[in-house]
């Protein structure tokens, strides 16, 4: 066997084609990114008494049915003086409100406005009396201590949310909702405000680095691949049970039914 | 066969013939092998659980060989240093930290570990779906109510083997799962607190739960699990394997292919195939995943915590007990709400162990069965089975409740409460239901044997008159239809001392309630005179 060495053919190498394709998305995907936060930047509402006389427009027309003018309460819905710009950008910025039926709980659904009208609404809500405000970016996006979250989750929430964050059931009919695409500004603001029937984790309970951390670790989880494989919604053993029994245990019969089948 | 050398005239033996013969000379092995290979097996789909069951075990144990390289079975605290992220530095023990080294730092170590739990449940699983064909087709008749008693056992035994193997890890999930078990056994009266804490050494969860566990795991129950399961397997060549009435199968013979050589192969091939589909499962779906649930601490208890599915009959069995039933009496508290559904449990598995020698004695049948019955054959039985079925769904359905309540947007009080009627009603629904269907297709199958099919083909006689053609069944298939037992209630009459017992009476009354609803099997008698009958 006489080896030659490969010659330059000046052709392209093969993967030359793949490496353009690569080169070419990474730009425009990262072009579509810069310009995309940027956008999101110029939208940001100032809390302003501009924002604030819009905010008032739209609860007028669509919350004061039930909260009343002035968001004083009525019998169908409490009161929101001091329940802070928070608890208005979770409840209207998750589609929770304005509140689609009476029920055990607030259901969540496509959200009802934009996120201008949101922050003019939370921001209305706000003037009335202080209470907690929409977080800062550094507190809401992650780049904690996932370790130091995990652990806090798992002490302060996996009891309603389960360990994994794919919710639980609570009593009559009420339930923690799964965390699995929930963002992490609503995490906060659902840590500080106590929506629905959690309670309100404040900065005493978990300070603001901690919750950082929690979001941190929820993130995680939200990002990470799934290592072992499909997750079977990441119910436990319940899932994995009903999983043998019909697929594991179904596809076997299946092949003993095949396999005797043969002989007859 | 002398092919090599033709000058020698002595026949020459072929590799394989002459070191059978060297084998057979140093251990005499030939007539044990021509015995067994001979031995006929057979032949339906159902008659493989039991392998199925047999297999998963052989995968469980060579998948759990490799776990036992690099698991530690120890509490001793330490600190997490592996490639999992949202763990690193956080004190758990060492058996925590290695099952999560085992899973991400062990090359095919989180595929061995899935595969391992995914075997077991498949174990378990089969194990069930066994058992219930030997107790529909009533294979447990004599002579094998041994077998169904070590069949049992095993079943048992495997309940304990996955939970102590699920409790190893030592991560939230089994932790909570252990705390359940430490409630049960201290809630039982006066010897409970005294065994939780000879179980845990002190109080829960102590240092040593997971070093007893693990030497129960590997080597107390997997001894007694592989001895049982050569006593089931040496009785099932005793017995023989039972049969389904078919021409040319009786009580006196076993029909289908010989062991070797084709069958032991087929066999084989099928333990590569359960041996593939676990494999598959292992690679493709997550199980147990551990480092979701973090390092046990008895703090946090996990929304959706379920053992795994063969226990959750147990842990439903706790969730349906109503509230209330915990009281203080001689300054000791008694919590029935622990002893209640323990009992329940107790007495259920009593039954089933049982019932071949409850049914014999009721039936007062001495006689050997090899024929495997059709469920439809014996109405009571089955429908008891069905109410069992039914029995255990409910509380198997309960350790869901929450998942249930979730998932199908209910009320967590609605599901139990709705659970709580089935575990009492639904059995004797189930029990109704079953033994019409049963009589009804036993009625149909007699309809069948006396005036065969329907045709469709209608005739017009020459007198005007019109009637439907019905097609004769062949014998082949008539066979199948009218090889059954029949039994009658047992009559009550007095004994030798002239004397009607209180157990005698019982009997009988067992007996009514067994017999009383019969569709009695078409006789010889009845056939000729339906052949006589046809148009």
């Amino acid at each position: 066997m006489n080896r030659s060495k490969p010659r330059r053919t000046g052709r392209r190498h093969p993967l030359a084609t793949v490496a353009l394709i690569a080169l070419g998305l990474v730009f425009t995907g990262g072009g579509y990114a810069a310009f995309s936060s940027s956008t999101a930047q110029a939208e940001t509402v100032a809390n302003s008494q501009q924002t604030i006389d819009e905010g008032e427009k739209l609860f007028q027309a669509n919350c004061a049915t039930c909260h009343g003018t002035g968001a004083v309460g009525t019998d169908a819905g409490p009161s929101l003086v001091g329940v802070g710009a928070a608890a208005v950008d979770f409840q209207v910025g998750t589609g929770r409100m304005p509140m689609q039926m009476s029920g055990p709980q607030a259901q969540v659904k496509p959200v009802q406005f934009t996120d201008e009208q949101t922050k003019q609404l939370a921001y209305y809500v706000a003037s009335l009396g202080p209470g907690p405000d929409i977080p800062s970016d550094h507190l809401s996006n992650g780049g904690g201590d996932a370790a130091n979250g995990a652990e806090l989750f798992r002490i302060n929430c996996a009891m309603c949310h389960n360990v994994a964050g794919a919710g639980g059931a609570l009593t009559e009919g009420k339930y923690a909702p799964p965390l699995t695409e929930t963002s992490g500004v609503h995490i906060y603001e659902a840590m500080v405000t106590g929506p629905q029937n959690m309670p309100v984790f404040n900065d005493l309970n978990i300070s603001p680095e901690d919750k950082r951390d929690i979001i941190t670790y929820l993130k995680y989880v939200q990002d990470s691949t799934p290592v072992g494989g499909f997750e079977l919604g990441s119910l436990g053993p319940v899932a994995e049970g009903l999983f043998i029994w019909i697929f594991g245990l179904g596809a076997i019969v299946a092949i003993t039914v095949w396999i005797t089948a043969k002989s007859n | 066969m002398s092919t090599a050398t033709p000058a020698t005239a002595a026949p020459k033996r072929s590799f394989t013939a002459s070191a059978a013969v060297y084998v057979n000379e140093r251990t005499s092995l030939a007539g044990f092998v021509k015995e067994l290979g001979r031995k006929a097996f057979p032949d339906h789909w159902s008659f493989l659980l039991g392998e199925v069951a047999l297999f998963s075990f052989v995968v469980v144990f060579i998948t759990g060989t490799f776990l036992t390289f690099f698991f530690q079975a120890s509490m001793v605290e330490v600190h997490y240093d592996g490639s999992y992220v949202p763990l690193k530095g956080v004190e758990m023990s060492a058996a925590m930290a290695s099952t999560l080294d085992i899973s991400f730092d062990i090359r095919g170590g989180l595929f061995i570990r899935q595969m391992h739990h995914w075997a077991a449940l498949l174990f378990v699983a089969a194990i069930g779906l066994h058992m219930l064909r030997i107790y529909f087709t009533g294979a447990f008749r004599k002579p094998r109510e041994f077998n169904w008693l070590i069949g049992w056992v095993l079943f048992v035994l495997a309940m304990a083997e996955g939970f102590t193997g699920y409790s190893l890890p030592d991560d939230l999930l089994s932790g909570n799962g252990l705390r359940i078990i430490d409630g049960l056994i201290k809630g039982l009266p006066l010897i409970g607190t005294w065994t939780s804490f000879m179980l845990f050494g002190g109080e829960f969860p102590g240092t040593v739960i997971v070093g007893r566990l693990y030497s129960l795991h590997i080597l107390l129950l997997p001894a007694l699990v592989a001895i049982m399961i050569a006593i089931h397997l040496v009785l099932v060549v005793v017995h023989k394997h039972t049969q389904y009435a078919a021409p040319g199968k009786t009580q006196n013979n076993a029909v289908g292919p010989p062991i070797l050589p084709a069958y032991a192969g087929k066999a084989g091939g099928f333990f590569f195939i359960v041996f593939g589909v676990l494999a598959l499962i292992a690679s493709f779906f997550t199980i147990n995943p551990i480092w979701n649930y973090g390092p046990y601490d008895p703090s946090p208890v996990s929304a959706g915590t379920q053992p795994d599915w063969y226990i959750g009959f147990a842990d439903g069995a706790l969730r349906l007990v109503p509230p209330g039933w915990e009281f203080v009496l001689f300054d000791r508290t008694w919590s029935f709400n622990i002893i209640a559904p323990v009992a329940v449990i107790g007495i259920f598995l009593v039954l089933a162990i049982a019932y071949p020698f409850i049914e014999a004695w009721v039936k007062g049948d001495k006689r050997e069965h090899h024929l495997a019955d059709r469920p439809r054959n014996a109405p009571t039985r089955t429908a008891i089975g069905a109410a069992g079925v039914t029995f255990y769904a409910a509380l198997w359905a309960a350790a869901s409740s929450d998942i249930i309540a979730t998932h199908f947007k209910l009320t967590m009080e609605g599901v139990i409460h709705a659970i709580q009627a089935i575990l009492i009603l639904g059995p004797f629904i189930a029990y109704f239901i079953t033994k019409r269907i049963a009589i009804g297709l036993q009625k149909k199958d007699r309809e069948i044997v006396l005036h065969g099919y329907e045709s469709g083909r209608i005739v017009k006689l020459p007198g005007g008159e019109f009637i439907e053609v019905h097609q004769p069944l062949d014998e082949y298939d008539r066979w199948r239809l009218v090889s059954q037992e029949s039994y009658e209630p047992l009559m009550l009459r007095p004994n030798a001392k002239g004397k009607i017992t209180a157990g005698m009476r019982l009997r009988a009354s067992l007996s009514r309630w067994f017999f009383e609803d019969r569709i009695a099997p078409v006789t010889k008698a009845e056939l000729e005179q339906s052949k006589h009958d046809h148009h």
